[in-house]
């Protein structure tokens, strides 16, 4: 592999590369051609590109140097003793009716998996599966959204994933059932690398909801490197929901590629909870005319925490309609990383597109960097973004504590208030409501500033 | 019940109140007057603790105990309620879900259990009815895109709810229509009783007709200047501040 470089990798000893021989010597027999072209293509890529450092335009306030001299291993084959239904109790969603996939380690575990949905041509099962008995619905689309050319992790989850979910939703099927996604890391052993990849594919007319839950077993240091594409077919509409809630020692990074035809609705919620390093790219192509999308995240970081949503919307094609909300609460020494990019490109006129970052910081070692990037090639359209750093209002608190509540309690409602304009746009209430404890809690859990 | 001493203060390097000296028993209710500027709402913060408030001299003992000792929320808890003139707005929390908040944080610091839903909800209906306030204004954020009559409205449904002992009133009355006026002059008359007391800061006489105080007070420059009973309002209505100002000139010029 390494003859086929054209560039030099900055790094000398890359442990992936053995891994890679590894594994493409395990599979080579087994494997079908098109697996081991999208495998070798992924890893060609990931070499060329080499692992962003702090002078890539995209990488400027993430640090990776952590992540890039810690050994990494991946996952390939699956050890770990079998869960129980009891270990995934944290992450089950109460009241929700659903279809389950659950992936230890990054391999699906069928005993912990339901699928309730029955519906002529739909399919929820592992991408595993789907890549050997349902290749002509997936080889057209896996890889093929997804930029491995210019995304170093995406091309590195390319050449290492193992399994994830595959969805196929048939032409005009609203499905009822919500998708939910739990990946559970055990925290296998230090340096462990786990590479997720979801493929999701609606059809015209159809509807879909899923969500994808992100956790650790126990606390520790391990690396997540997901990988989701989602294809919305003609007036279709998608909402997705991706819950990150590992460990405060977890390095997570996620790409998230939303391809999106004609008159398509699509939603991108991001809860980014925790991690040493929670990086999530998130990204709507338009590819026909009339579509819509909502962005809308909220990311926490505390002490030596560091989360970074970087967004692309590409309004590739007119009357097209976009909005993004992202909220951060930034607190010890925690670092938070906004990054929007939107770009309107030459007759995508009629666009509309909105943008907004509002970042509480409650403390003065916290650190937010935030940045629009609006690229307009068309001429009638509207475009807006602000962004917005401050501290909790000092009037509001002083107002509830005039009626009696606490300073400590009066700051709890002010955050939640703030984290509430992001979690009331999730549209499913049973999500809603568990997503909004599992935040309280996280609010709660917040140092009070000293003298307060 | 409020013994405020020679209270003194300033904000931002410049003495606002200059000696204030206030008695008010259980069962008063006091009107506080004066020109624009005076020191008003100064003294009404310095009362609730807001701390942009240098506190210079004096002292302030409510039933007996230092007030100025205590945080805003422990004066709340003590029974002291301050309609403000100026209401903050607070966008994304709800009113019902904070005045429940605020009732309960008063009733845990009493040793008493909490208000549950259904028994809080009958408590809003009771105090909403009198004070015509719609269901649809508590289910929004406090104060958030409220109009300034019913920001001031909502104050007073604030105090029914949390029926403090002692209750300020600061120019509750401005920014309300006449009919909307005597609602809530209605509103704080029925929560007056033997054992709580009420003072007003207004600038009409007008209000005074509804609730009618035990005494006036006239806050000219940081301090009382003059005190009467009910028709020294009168008195101010008809003839301004003026003779009474150019009487404290003569007696301290400054
Ligand atoms: N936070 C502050 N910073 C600077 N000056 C202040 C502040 N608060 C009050 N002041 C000043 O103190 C003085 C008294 O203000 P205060 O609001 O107490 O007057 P008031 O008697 O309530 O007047 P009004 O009848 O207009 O409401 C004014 O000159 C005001 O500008
Ligand atoms: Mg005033």
């Amino acid at each position: 592999m390494t003859e086929t470089l054209s560039n030099p990798v900055f790094r000398p000893i890359d442990p992936y590369v053995s891994a890679f021989e590894r594994l493409f010597a395990a599979e080579q027999d087994r494997t079908p051609d098109w697996i081991s072209k999208l495998r070798q293509n992924g890893f060609m890529h990931y070499q060329e590109l080499g692992l962003p450092g702090p002078d890539h335009e995209e990488w400027r306030f993430t640090n990776i140097s952590p992540l890039a001299s810690r050994p990494t291993v991946p996952i390939l084959v699956h050890t770990h003793p079998p869960l129980t239904m009891a270990n995934l109790q944290p992450w089950l969603i109460p009241g929700l009716e659903c279809n389950r996939l659950v992936f230890i380690d990054g391999h699906y575990s069928a005993q912990l998996s339901e699928i309730k949905s029955k519906a002529e041509g739909l399919k929820i099962c592992s991408l595993a599966r789907a890549m050997t008995i349902k290749t002509a619905l997936v080889e057209p689309h896996l890889g093929r959204h997804a930029q491995a050319t210019s995304q170093a992790f995406v091309a590195l989850n390319t050449a290492f994933f193992q399994d994830g979910a595959f969805i196929w939703v048939p032409a005009g099927l609203a499905l009822v059932e919500p998708v939910h996604l739990l990946f559970i890391s055990t925290v296998p052993e230090t340096g462990a690398s786990i590479h997720p990849r979801n493929l999701i594919l609606v059809q015209r007319d159809a509807r879909l909801q899923v969500i994808e839950t992100y956790a650790q077993l126990k606390e520790g240091e391990n690396l997540t490197n997901t990988v989701t594409e989602i294809v919305a077919g003609p007036n279709a509409r998608v909402e997705h929901c991706k819950y990150q809630c590992e460990g405060p020692q977890s390095y997570h990074l996620a790409a998230i590629q939303i391809h999106q035809e004609a008159h398509s609705e699509t939603v991108s919620h991001s809860i980014s909870l925790g991690g040493r390093l929670a990086r999530n790219d998130i990204q709507s192509h338009f590819a026909g005319a009339g579509g819509n999308s909502l962005f809308n995240g909220l990311y926490l970081a505390g002490n030596d925490q560091l989360t970074d949503h970087h967004t692309v919307i590409d309004h590739a094609q007119p009357h097209c309609g976009s909005h993004e909300f992202y909220n951060g609460i930034l607190h010890g020494r925690g670092r938070g990383v906004f990054n929007g990019k939107i770009f309107v490109r030459p007759g995508a006129q009629k666009t509309e597109a909105k943008q907004t970052n509002r970042n509480l910081v409650l403390s003065d070692e916290a650190v937010i960097d935030t940045k629009p990037q609006l690229e307009i090639f068309a001429d009638d359209v509207k475009c807006t973004h602000g962004a917005t750093v401050g501290q909790l209002d000092s009037e509001a608190l002083f107002y509830l504590q005039s009626r009696g509540i606490g300073r400590d309690l009066a700051r709890q409602m002010l955050m939640h208030a703030f984290a509430q304009e992001i979690i009331d746009r999730v549209g499913n209430e049973p999500l809603r409501d568990y997503l909004d404890a599992r935040v309280q809690e996280q609010l709660a859990a917040i140092p009070l500033p000293v003298n307060s | 019940m409020l013994e405020i001493k020679n209270l003194m203060a300033k904000v931002e390097g410049k003495n606002i109140l200059k000696g204030i000296n206030l008695r008010v028993k259980p069962g008063e209710v006091h009107a506080i007057m004066g020109p624009n500027g005076s020191g008003k709402s100064t003294l009404a913060s310095v009362l609730v603790g807001r701390s942009a408030y240098e506190i210079t001299g004096g002292e302030v003992l409510f039933e007996g105990k230092d007030l100025l000792a205590l945080k805003a929320e422990e004066r709340a808890r003590a029974g002291v309620f301050l309609a403000f003139q100026y209401p903050v707005e607070i966008p994304g929390v709800n009113c019902t879900y904070f005045l429940k908040m605020a009732l309960n944080e008063i009733r845990k610091s009493r040793g008493l259990e909490p208000l549950d839903a259904v028994d809080f909800l009958a408590l809003m209906k009771e105090k909403m009815k009198y004070l015509e306030l719609s269901e649809s204004l508590l289910s929004r954020a406090v104060n958030e895109g409220f109009s300034g009559g019913e920001k001031k409205r909502n104050e007073v449904f604030q105090m029914a709810i949390l029926d403090p002992k002692l209750a300020i009133l600061d120019e509750t009355d401005s920014g309300l229509d006449i009919d909307a006026l005597k609602v809530v002059a209605e509103g704080v008359n029925r929560l007056k009783r033997p054992d709580n007391a009420q003072i007003v800061i207004t600038h009409y006489q007008r209000l005074l007709d509804y609730i009618v105080p035990d005494f006036v007070h006239v806050l000219y420059n940081g301090r009382i200047v003059k005190s009467g009973g009910k028709d020294l309002a009168l008195e101010l209505e008809e003839r301004g501040y003026d003779w009474i100002i150019s009487a404290v000139s003569e007696a301290a010029p400054n």
